[in-house]
């Protein structure tokens, strides 16, 4: 039965992700034990919390950025490509897009979609510098990245200036000029809360969609998985690696320029001090979590953003929050190890039934 | 990488947990003190930003502000902290959650709070809030708690400049927002009061979105020891938990060193506490302190509460007399034509 289960590779998957989880509750158990909470009682606020409506709005609003950050990484992640960069890239992308999107009207619908296009575009560019760094002179795009996204910080506090692209919001804080309603895209409702659903959403999806069907069903995805798996055999079998290293990493930048766009179009409407930071190194872990899928990452991130969403009602009941810290640690961790042990299992029978089925050796 | 840092993480959280168990929960839900003398309960609500309790500077002064109102009122506080990333979706929810458990003042530490509040407040007419340095919000049970940080960097400013035999000093700032500023142009102004050729070493840690220059004092030991290298002899900084490192810059040149928001010479070291020439004071401790108190009686005001030199809310600190010497009456002389009007230290 669980030789027959193992056979297939998404069932190994599903069978890695089951176990990590179940790993992760194991281990958060024992570290509120140990602080001298109760596991049950606290598992039990954390679920009756987020079936809240409120809770469900804003686990879903949080999990559609990490989905997109998630996904950036994961086009450079298909052929061997760290953009640890996606965070300079979306903030840099969101902030420009802020201040075209609040700096002209346009026209409902010819708005959103010059704000949504400005932040592909700016995210692609900022990608293609360590691109181009890394085949015209062979730097690591890890390093360059990192370093790239200090500097976007260091832009976007420079240009994020009252005089230069920002105005002030109010006596402390300062942003992009908000974007007029012609820019703005109105939420879903959801039954029983007052908060709405970032309509962006339904674009977060559809990148999920175009992203699958680019890795699974076009010339450039195979090249790309190709160049992922052996970049060699790759090369020999006609693959311009060059090429495909720029391609990616612009792809992977376009793809991060979207993250800031559900909070942008969806909620604050203007880039201020207090935009969000930070969601393109989580996405770094839930691509990892998702094992670059477009499903799988699609899990990770409603179970990223459950776990983030939670800590709100563990600080409440006084419980330290970071144990969410721990648990989302817990889960990245195994899942890695025990995707690669069941891996090696599933493998190892793959041998064994070829080998029984050649008669060369009775298993 | 990104696992590198997880393990860290784990590891760090593991170790705050065990702590926390160790001291029976860091959060205090503080309400026994009062005994049961017939004081009325006040269930306040406390919003921070992002770091939250523990600063020993910004958010702890709103803390401290509570722990005074003690003494008066019997107090059930419930402190909930932001988490780095999140929208106003999450601070709406959390705002949200205060008042629908029947927390009542809720107070909003920081300005990051206003959108959110604007959405809240209107839901919860009983529910009095207050929100600091912000006056955004239009609701009749909102109460703006802002602050005039300019006239205390002011006096501290002329209080450099005078201290200062190189005539050149310098300035750490946290993070480069409107709100910082306000410390340096204040500073910079009261200096050039006192000596107009002065130098004025300007430096901040971090640039927005990354606020960490609030938390690095590491960074803030580093930039301050490159002001003394480059001559300074009085440093000022406006670096919330960042300006401990300045001072132990301070202590190791034995040059003199200027705190902010809460009086640093009390938490100073007992080395560290000669180098302390004084302290810009920003009262977040009093003006909760009034807010809660008054909401207790009944008293509570609405719109803005403004908190100067003229009332007490902005002030420098005393509590090094050796170091100040002779200083306190030039000062209390430029304090009292700040308060009367005849000089005005700018904003921007």
């Amino acid at each position: 039965m669980i030789y027959r289960l193992l056979a297939k590779s998404y069932t190994r998957t599903i069978v890695a992700a089951l176990v990590a989880l179940v790993f992760a509750i194991a281990v958060t158990s024992i570290v509120l034990s140990v602080s001298g909470f109760d596991p049950p009682s606290t598992f039990q606020a954390m679920f009756e919390f987020g079936k809240e409506p409120d809770s469900v709005v804003n686990t879903v609003n949080r999990a559609s950025g990490y989905y997109l950050s998630a996904l950036a990484v994961a086009v450079g992640f298909r052929m061997n490509l760290f953009n640890i960069g996606v965070d300079g890239q979306y903030r840099l992308a969101a902030m420009l897009a802020a201040a075209v999107g609040g700096a002209w009207a346009l026209p409902a619908g010819l708005h959103q979609v010059v704000i949504v296009l400005v932040a592909v575009a700016v995210g692609g560019l900022w990608a293609a510098i360590p691109a181009m760094l890394k085949v015209a002179r062979g730097v690591s795009e890890v390093i360059s990245t990192i370093m790239l996204n200090f500097i976007a910080t260091a832009i976007i506090g420079f240009l994020l200036h009252p005089g230069r692209l920002a105005v002030q919001l109010g006596p402390n804080n300062i942003g992009t000029k908000p974007i007029s309603s012609s820019g703005r895209m109105p939420g879903i409702p959801y039954p029983g809360s007052e908060l709405k659903l970032y309509s962006f959403l339904v674009i977060a999806i559809l990148a999920g969609l175009g992203y699958w069907f680019m890795i699974n069903r076009t010339r450039f995805g195979f090249d790309l998985r190709a160049t992922g798996l052996s970049q060699s055999a790759a090369v020999a079998s006609g693959v311009d690696a060059r090429r495909m290293v720029v391609m990616a990493m612009v792809m992977s930048g376009a793809m991060a320029g979207l993250i800031g766009m559900p909070q942008l179009l969806g909620g604050s409407y203007t880039y201020s001090l207090d935009f969000p930071a930070g969601i393109g190194l989580t996405g770094i872990g839930i691509a990892l979590l998702g094992r670059n899928g477009p499903v799988g990452i699609a899990f990770a991130a409603l179970l990223w953003a459950f776990l983030d969403q939670s800590s709100q009602i563990l600080d409440f009941n006084d419980i330290p929050k970071e144990i969410v810290a721990i648990t989302q640690a817990a889960v990245l961790l195994s899942v890695v190890i025990v995707y690669e042990v069941v891996n090696r299992a599933g493998q190892r029978i793959d041998q064994r039934r070829v080998a029984t089925q050649l008669g060369e050796v009775t298993a | 990488m990104r696992r590198g840092v997880k393990i860290t993480a784990i590891v760090a959280s593991a170790v705050m947990a065990l702590s926390a168990a160790g001291c029976g929960g860091k959060k205090a839900t503080t309400g026994g003190g009062g005994g049961g003398d017939g004081k009325k309960t006040v269930k306040v609500g406390l919003a921070y930003d992002v770091g939250g309790r523990g600063d020993k500077s910004f958010n702890d002064a709103a803390y401290a502000g509570l722990q005074k109102v003690q003494s008066e009122l019997k107090l059930e506080v419930k402190d909930l902290e932001a988490k780095e990333g999140e929208s106003d979706n999450d601070k709406i929810q959390r705002l949200d959650l205060l008042a629908k458990s029947g927390y009542n003042p809720v107070v909003a530490v920081g300005f990051v709070y206003a959108t959110a509040l604007g959405k809240v407040a209107p839901k919860y007419p009983n529910t009095k809030f207050a929100i600091v340095d912000d006056n955004t919000v239009q609701a009749a049970n909102v109460t703006d708690l802002l602050f005039s940080e300019q006239e205390g960097s002011y006096l501290v400013g002329a209080a450099a400049a005078k201290k200062s035999k190189t005539g050149n000093i310098g300035f750490v700032g946290g993070v480069q927002t409107p709100l910082i500023k306000k410390f340096e142009v204040g500073y910079v102004a009261g200096a050039k009061k006192i000596n107009p050729n002065i130098k004025v070493q300007i430096k901040y840690i971090s640039q927005p979105p990354d606020f960490s220059g609030f938390k690095d004092p590491a960074k803030g030991k580093t930039i301050a020891q490159g002001m003394y290298d480059q001559g300074a002899d009085v440093v000022y900084a406006a670096a919330g938990l960042s300006g401990t490192g300045s001072l132990q810059a301070a202590t190791a040149g034995k040059k003199w060193f200027i705190g902010v928001d809460s009086d640093q010479y009390q938490t100073a070291s007992a080395a560290e506490k000669p180098y302390v020439l004084t302290s810009m004071l920003k009262r977040v401790d009093t003006a909760v302190f009034n807010f809660v108190k008054s909401v207790g009686d009944g008293t509570v005001q609405k719109g803005d509460i403004r908190f100067s030199l003229k009332n007490d809310g902005i002030d420098y600190s005393k509590s090094n007399p050796t170091a100040l010497a002779d200083l306190p009456t030039m000062l209390d002389d430029l304090k009292q034509q700040i308060i009367s009007g005849k000089i005005t230290p700018p904003e921007k």
